[in-house]
């Protein structure tokens, strides 16, 4: 069920929110967190309710849709509420804000936050420069960015590394955490040896290349060499030199990986760029400080070879 | 170093891509292949090969994963593919993808032959070979004996003489079997025996689905990471515990295997026993899978059947007539039962837990087929307030308190409680509070089979039940079995109702009554 609140009030919000739920039953009962979403209002708010959505199955929600609607104009809230089938499990609120209101959203949210339940912000878009510090970041005990979604990835990491809080994470990291299994798992077998060197080859823009490199770093304390690829496909391949033969990890068409160890047979496994509808699940089943993050942003400096302005930045 | 088991992360060596910190880090299995027995049946058409594949879609089988059935047919690797394929596109949770089927389609396998065949061993275990050499599932496979007891010597036995039961330093055999777990304590003594001849006890895996289920795992969590139940969880405020298991399904198609066994054996001994005993277990010291099975070890030998047994128990056979909508017959009618069964389908029996926290609390146990509706629940009712400083007739309407574990469907919990009634006088009614864990969360949450398959191929033991867990089950149970043999016939009771009549007096001679699901 779709509700249209134009030119509102948030406590006409609340008010319209309790009475949907005496007349539908308890739809908003057990919930388990508040998702904010901060967008521009079009065709990107649509994609990110739509991805909250799916992953509401899992993590029954309040979904609250900041839409950054025209600043030249007066200040006016336009409200949406959708419940039942137009909503996944959870409830969605688009809140559209007008004028000077566009700049209010951590105002307007504080009454329609969930009482005692974790908040949680995404900027699917564009991120606050510093996402702890941002009005609605500082409402939250995690903030969900991507910076696969900057204008440029590689500097973004390298500012979020500098100014990162605990509660904060990024999607560009959600998308490795199959390869990071994929090669975890196979440390986990005989030979046990350590791993001399790394190297991991990507697309120059890709973010989750850098992390995974960072994470290799910060986990092996070896050299980890990151190559560039040609722009676009993210990630093509892993490797982890051992004395008994290198482990690989390759990915040639971004969809199938084939693993390949010294003595065994080579093995493929499907490896397709991840939706953000998976990675956001995944970003709400944790609302603790992700620390191996933290230690894979702080270990890019000592990655060999990222190329991009942003690794000399680092390194001066 | 000592000597480890591969697959588990936690044994042997660090791997420096581990971090206990790292939550997000999958559970991928380590390389393996499972070998399936009796791949014709139910079971594994319906649970197994769709949770093989809803693994696979979630990316935690190993790359390389193998499947072997081994059944009676005259089938090729093809045949079976594609019955396997069938399966997982009636019965998968996760959606069909063709990228994911192409990789996991490679790795099967299919071995045509009897249990009593050399020949067709001497085949399998050259398959199961082949399989380490082309797909590197490096010796480690799980044989899961998706057949009759009867038949487990005779496989145990083949599998120890072609040397697939034999474990290696480098590689792990494991045998997953399925209940029934013997009719009796002797023969699950017998059978523990049989398995126990060719696998050792740590690497037998004993399924009880239930255990795999959420919210099963969940009594766990809400008894012992909360403050708020545990002081009361004990004699001082439980008045009785109800452990409830009712289907609405009568026998249907499996009247041969039902006959002889009835409701008691089918899910007293296993399912509810198994319950209570999370119910009523101590806090184990850790989540170690020893620690936690040590404290239900301890819980079921304090527990027994509670006399005269005669007036705690109840059994009953189901007549025909109205189910909801629908008519149905009764179980004499029902085809290939025999007319004078006396086979029970409706089972309840009254069990004290001889501990300190649980003396003088009864647990009521019930089980039946063709019952009101299918729901599977534990209520713990609580005693009355000792003193009410109200006016009789202001508490008229009050009951007892009750905190209610819905194990399915809708699962969640519910507390019951009384609360004042609107208007200028002062009554108090019962209402309830509702924690939903079900409609909301179980949408993407896995199945009891794929959990537990998985915790087979990382060789994860705690949900589990051991050897010792079953004998003690059978032993609380066999008392009643035994008299229920030596006199009497089942009483019968309506389709669609809750029972028979004796079980609503074996629960009211202690003054209680059985709560509706």
């Amino acid at each position: 069920m779709i509700v249209d609140l134009p030119s509102t009030s948030t406590a006409s919000v609340n008010r319209a929110l309790v009475e949907l739920r005496e007349r539908g039953g308890a739809v908003a009962l057990g919930r388990v967190l508040t998702l904010i979403i901060v967008t521009d209002d079009g065709e990107q708010a649509e994609n990110a309710i739509e991805a909250a959505n799916a992953a509401s199955h899992e993590h029954p929600c309040r979904v609250l849709v900041l839409a950054r609607g025209a600043k030249r104009a007066a200040a006016r809230l336009d409200a949406q509420i959708r419940v039942g089938g137009d909503a996944g499990a959870s409830e969605v609120l688009v809140l559209r804000m007008y004028g000077p209101l566009a700049d209010q959203g951590a105002s307007v949210v504080v009454p329609l936050l969930l009482p005692d339940a974790p908040v949680v912000a995404w900027w699917p878009g564009a991120a606050p420069k510093v996402p702890a510090d941002d009005p609605v970041g500082r409402l939250a005990q995690r903030r969900i960015t991507d910076a696969a979604a900057q204008r440029n990835p590689g500097r973004s990491l390298d500012a979020t590394r500098r100014c990162y809080a605990d509660g904060d994470t990024d999607l560009a990291w959600t998308r490795l955490t199959l390869w990071r299994g994929l090669l975890a798992a196979a440390l986990d077998h005989p030979p046990h040896e350590d791993v001399d060197a790394a190297e991991v080859t990507g697309a120059g823009d890709s973010p989750s290349t850098e992390l995974l490199a960072g994470w290799l770093r910060s986990c092996l304390n070896t050299r980890v060499r990151r190559v560039h690829a040609g722009a676009g496909g993210g990630i093509s391949s892993v490797v982890l030199e051992r004395p008994s033969g290198p482990v690989k990890l390759v990915r040639p068409d971004g969809r199938l990986g084939v693993l390949s160890q010294p003595g065994q047979p080579d093995r493929t496994v499907p490896l397709a760029r991840r939706p953000v509808r998976d990675c956001l699940a995944e970003e709400l089943r944790r609302l603790d400080p992700d620390e191996i993050y933290e230690a894979a942003l702080h270990a890019l400096p000592a990655v060999i070879g990222r190329g991009s302005t942003s690794g000399r930045k680092a390194r001066s | 170093m000592t000597r480890r088991e591969p697959g588990s992360a936690a044994g042997g060596r660090h791997n420096p891509l581990r971090d206990v910190r790292d939550k997000r880090l999958p559970r991928i299995a380590g390389p393996c292949g499972l070998t399936i027995f009796g791949v014709t049946g139910d079971l594994s058409r319906k649970k197994l090969m769709p949770a093989i594949y809803d693994l696979a879609n979630r990316g935690l089988l190993p790359p390389g994963f193998a499947v072997t059935g081994f059944a009676r047919r005259q089938w090729t690797h093809q045949d079976f593919g594609e019955m396997i394929r069938q399966a997982v596109t009636e019965h998968a949770r996760t959606p069909f993808r063709q990228v994911v089927w192409d990789r996991l389609v490679e790795g099967v396998r299919f071995v045509p032959g009897t249990f009593d065949d050399d020949e067709a061993f001497d085949n399998l275990a050259a398959t199961l070979a082949d399989l380490d050499r082309v797909r590197g599932t490096s010796g480690n496979h799980a044989f899961y004996l998706a057949i009759p007891p009867s038949a487990f010597p005779v496989v145990c036995k083949q599998l120890a003489r072609t040397g697939l039961a034999a474990q290696g330093d480098e590689y792990w055999r494991r045998v997953v079997i399925e209940k029934p777990f013997g009719h009796d304590l002797h023969s699950a003594r017998e059978l523990n025996q049989v398995v126990n001849d060719v696998f050792c006890e740590d690497s037998v895996f004993r399924i009880d689905h239930y255990l795999g289920k959420e919210t099963v795992q969940n009594i766990l969590a809400m008894r012992f990471a909360n403050q708020l139940f545990d002081p009361i969880w004990n004699s001082n405020y439980v008045d009785h515990v109800q452990i409830t298991m009712a289907e609405d399904i009568g026998l249907g198609g499996r009247a041969g295997y039902y006959d002889g066994i009835g409701a008691a054996r089918d899910v007293i001994q296993n399912h509810l026993l198994q319950l209570l005993a999370l119910t009523a277990m101590e806090d184990p010291v850790s989540f170690h899978p020893a620690a936690l099975r040590g404290e239900k070890v301890k819980v079921l030998s304090a527990t027994r059947p509670v006399g005269p047994l005669d007036e705690t128990t109840a059994r009953g056979q189901y007549t025909g007539g109205w189910q909801g909508s629908q008519q149905v017959v009764g179980l004499h009618e029902e085809a290939g039962f025999d007319p004078d069964s006396a086979t029970e389908t409706f089972a309840a029996i009254t069990l004290e837990v001889g501990t300190r926290r649980w003396g003088g609390v009864p647990f009521f146990l019930r089980t039946g087929k063709r019952l009101g509706r299918r729901v599977t629940e534990i209520a713990v009712v609580f005693t009355r307030a000792p003193h009410l400083p109200f006016d009789d007739t202001m508490t008229e309407e009050l009951g007892r308190n009750a905190l209610v574990i819905r194990v399915q469907p809708d699962e969640g919990v519910t507390i019951r409680f009384g609360s004042k009634v609107p208007g200028t006088a002062m009554e108090v009614r019962d209402v309830t509070m509702d924690f939903n864990y079900g409609t909301s969360f179980t949408e993407t949450s896995p199945d009891a089979y794929e959990r537990l398959l998985l915790d087979v191929l990382h060789g994860e033991p705690s949900l589990f039940p051991v050897g010792q867990e079953v004998e003690l089950s059978w032993q609380i149970l066999d008392p009643v079995l035994a008299h229920w043999a030596a006199a009497g016939t089942p009483e019968p009771y309506p389709a669609g109702s809750w029972g028979p009549e004796s079980a609503d007096s074996m629960i009211a001679r202690t003054g209680r009554v059985w709560r509706r699901p």
